[in-house]
């Protein structure tokens, strides 16, 4: 797969896990800014899931198996929106938190979708 | 102004005692809903795919799936009855993760294959031996709360 874009998704989630995270360690929720940083790294997701499916189509085909990865392209793309979704009701810094494990998550996504695709 | 006074009015959460969701529960939530698809998607994958391979290791995924589940719903769910079947939930899982763990040490040849509890959570970063800890820290305190 893209690994630039592979290294892009987790380098965002990393830093949106920081950013979460410092709110979180300010005592603050999650406030507009973190919903459009959530953004961002969904959309880079979206464009990994896109790209995955593309490369599928084309033929290409993962070392470690289709299911897992396609089940890893999905859990990829929903692991930051779901805890955004967490946190909207969540108005303390704990819903910072969660979306700063959220972040972290799909940054470990990233790790394994990198095994699971090979060289 | 607003967001320190929405936190102070939730935080303390002596209107509501046993919204086990919310505040650190959150986080509980969002954790054990993670595991929840991991351990099922893991367990029904591998099961369509080649259960003859490993059925030990296969059905005890399924087992964490369920486990991580219900404690997932009882903590959505809030109220002293779901507090206290989390609570033993939350045991059984801790129980699951040291048996398999220790399991795996011991006589690795009994599973032919990974499951989310081998080497105690190893592959996921030793979260299935601390989650339950917590969540047993955080529905103890709930009830104090």
């Amino acid at each position: 797969m893209l690994d630039a874009l592979t290294i892009a998704v987790a380098a965002a989630a990393l830093a949106l896990a920081a950013w979460c995270g410092y709110a979180a360690y300010r005592d603050q929720p999650t406030k507009d800014w973190h919903f459009i940083g959530m953004a961002v790294v969904s959309l880079l997701a979206l464009a990994q899931l896109v790209v995955g499916i593309v490369q599928l189509a084309r033929g290409e085909r993962p070392e470690q198996g289709m299911t897992i990865f396609i089940a890893y392209l999905a859990g990829a793309f929903l692991a930051v929106p779901a805890a955004g979704f967490l946190s909207l009701s969540e108005r303390t810094r704990w819903g910072s938190v969660t979306v700063a494990a959220g972040a972290v998550v799909l940054a470990v996504l990233e790790v394994r979708l990198y095994d699971i695709w090979g060289s | 102004m607003t967001d320190t006074d929405t936190t102070q009015a939730t935080a303390g959460g002596e209107k509501r005692p046993f919204d086990l969701g919310t505040g650190p529960g959150r986080v509980l939530v969002w954790f054990y809903g993670v595991f929840t698809v991991a351990a099922a998607s893991r367990s029904i994958v591998q099961m369509i795919l080649d259960f003859g391979r490993a059925p030990l290791a296969y059905v005890l995924s399924a087992v964490a799936a369920l486990v991580y589940g219900f404690i997932t719903y009882s903590l959505v769910r809030g109220g002293e009855r779901a507090r206290r079947t989390a609570l033993v939930c939350c045991a059984a899982e801790l129980v699951g993760v040291l048996v398999v763990g220790t399991w795996t040490l011991v006589e690795p040849s009994a599973f032919a294959d990974a499951t989310v509890w081998s080497y105690c959570g190893r592959d996921y970063l030793f979260i299935p031996v601390i989650l339950p800890v917590t969540g047993m820290m955080w529905l103890r305190r709930a009830r104090t709360a």
